[in-house]
């Protein structure tokens, strides 16, 4: 389940760090081993222009994080949460889907987690932390609208 | 017996009596037939018994010989089955009550430590009022702290907490210093054996301060009872909790002992069936204990599991099990000490400490493995290990570590699993260090 693209996300974490501007910002935890995420997302209309975060984890939690901003930044909200479905569906596959490489591209490590229940939580924890923040910041700009 | 040979000359000092005859763990090992599997390619190799234990042949017999031949509700039940079953859970009380130095009637069967503390926290708590002090320590698992977080939350008591030295025990001279045992303290609730450091705290001066002060103590057993022989009287606590699925009984069912007088004043904690002495609309009043504590069904079957569990100590000794536990202890700190790029927590030596050692792993470069890395690593070669906080995130907290691993032994344990577990960690660290 470790694969050569899960250790280089892990090593060297794509935009990592908490930026500005941003609409929302979330702290998602695994209770279970600490593993912890806070995330702000940045939205233009209904495009999602950042995704910014700190974490602390295990080599699948982090990494699963990197790969995540990868896909979702530039894309529309609609578009990211699609991806959000689609790689939740993945971890929760028991590792028997076979996962769209050119939508899911390095995420689709991930597949080979999906065959451990107790580490789905690990890969999912970025992407749960991605999806409420981006809810919040939704709410945040039609109030503002 | 007689005994003519002079057990000093040439012997090194060993901190319990040798036993008559060689622990055979061999033998033991064939008692527990989960020892045998294999997951995957490997040999199981269980170092995670702090957070259960395996179950002897003789513990699962005698669950299904209960369910199968003898099943039927306690005290309520008056035909003949209804008689072997409450037999079988008072009998287990009675081994129960005997192992730990105390009286049956002492004895209340929970379904677990953490409600075992939690009946504690409920009953005594009664008393307490705004301004009362509860005093906890930073090393204590979840169950012994958010029990009295709550009861603190309820009652306007003030929580205070013992600190821990850089060696992982208990800080007594920083806590003389800060009064932290004072006139308003009226329960001091700590663990018996730290669950992660290993550590063995000093439960009965501890007892003898807050005993001067009036104070109730409590004693998180867990990871004691399973591992050191128990005699309540020379450990000086008031209540002692403690679970069976450590100790080789199974799940599901918990313990807490009270000295009689104080459990006769405590009020009742659940209430329900079996816990009653007369209900009338207008009101009810409670059997004496340790039926009071008891509402509903019990946990007869698992009851009745952990009696074979404690017989099945008793045969081996637990002063032989604590001896052996130390020098798997010793051997576990020596092979862990030797992997480069491990940080021990707690102490690193085998003095006042069990055989439960968590440990951070970092490669090379110094980047650390995370506990959860660590532990996929060693289940994929059949090595159970922990990772995580271990249920005792404040003491990771004062540590400076998110999470840690945690290897632990019983008296199944072998040193020829400990080294396997040292190769395994050798494997784990040049994978992440990329050495390939």
């Amino acid at each position: 389940m470790y694969q050569e693209i899960i250790l280089d996300h892990y090593k060297a974490k794509h935009h990592s760090g908490l930026r500005e501007p941003y609409q929302a910002q979330v702290t998602h935890v695994n209770p279970t081993c600490g593993d912890e995420v806070m995330l702000r997302v940045a939205l233009d209309g209904d495009r999602v222009t950042d995704v910014s975060y700190e974490g602390v984890g295990c080599s699948i939690s982090q990494a699963s994080t990197s790969v995540m901003t990868d896909l979702v930044i530039g894309r529309t909200v609609a578009e990211a949460l699609a991806l959000h479905e689609e790689f939740t569906e993945m971890m929760h596959s028991q590792g028997r889907m076979e996962p769209d490489e050119d939508r899911l591209e390095d995420a689709v490590a991930f597949i080979g987690v999906a065959q451990f229940p107790a580490r789905v939580k690990c890969a999912l924890l970025g992407w749960s932390a991605f999806k409420d923040a981006t809810a919040q910041a939704l709410a945040t700009t039609d109030r503002e609208a | 017996m007689p005994d003519s040979t002079d057990r000093s000359v040439g012997a090194s000092p060993r901190l319990v009596e040798p036993v008559e005859t060689p622990f055979d763990v061999e033998r033991i090992r064939a008692d527990f037939p989960i020892l045998t599997r294999r997951v995957g390619e490997w040999p199981l190799v269980y170092l995670d018994s702090a957070n259960t234990s395996q179950k002897p042949r003789a513990v699962v017999d005698a669950i299904a010989t209960h369910y199968l031949e003898h099943n039927a509700n306690v005290a309520r039940a008056m035909h003949t089955l209804g008689g072997e079953a409450t037999e079988a859970f008072e009998g287990a009380r009675n081994k129960v009550a005997n192992f730990i130095g105390a009286v049956p009637e002492e004895v209340v069967f929970t379904k677990n430590a953490s409600e075992a503390l939690n009946l504690a926290a409920h009953t005594l708590g009664a008393r307490l009022q705004p301004g009362d002090e509860i005093v906890i320590s930073v090393l204590e698992h979840h169950s012994n702290i958010v029990p009295w977080q709550l009861l603190a939350e309820r009652t306007g008591a003030k929580l205070r907490w013992f600190d821990i030295t850089a060696d992982g025990r208990l800080d007594l001279e920083a806590a003389e210093t800060d009064g932290l045992i004072n006139e308003r303290t009226r329960i001091v609730s700590v663990a018996w054996v730290s669950n992660v450091l290993g550590t063995i705290n000093p439960v009965r001066q501890i007892a003898g301060l807050a005993h001067r002060v009036g104070a109730t103590v409590v004693v998180d057993a867990s990871q004691g009872v399973p591992h050191l022989p128990t005699d309540v009287g020379v450990l000086g606590a008031d209540l002692l909790a403690f679970t069976g699925h450590k100790m080789l009984g199974p799940t599901g069912v918990g313990l807490l002992w009270g000295s009689y007088d104080l459990l006769a004043n405590l009020p009742p904690f659940l209430g329900g069936g079996e816990m009653i002495e007369i209900v009338r609309m207008t009101g009810s009043t409670f059997a004496k204990p340790p039926h009071r504590f008891e509402a509903g069904t019990p946990p007869i079957a698992q009851a009745v599991g952990l009696g074979a569990a404690v017989d099945y100590l008793s045969a081996i000794g637990m002063d032989a099990i604590a001896a052996r536990e130390h020098q798997l202890a010793e051997y576990l700190l020596g092979r862990l000490g030797a992997v480069e790029g491990v940080r021990i927590l707690g102490p690193t030596e085998a003095i006042d400490r069990g055989a439960a050692v968590s440990f951070t792993l970092a490669t090379s470069d110094g980047m650390e493995i995370h506990p959860h890395d660590v532990m996929q690593f060693l289940d994929a070669r059949g090595v159970a290990v922990r990772g995580g906080h271990h249920c005792a995130r404040p003491l990771h907290d004062r540590l400076g570590v998110t999470a840690s691993s945690r290897a632990s032994a019983y008296l199944y344990t072998t040193e020829a699993e400990i080294d396997a577990f040292g190769d395994a960690l050798d494997y784990v660290r040049n994978f992440f260090g990329g050495v390939r």
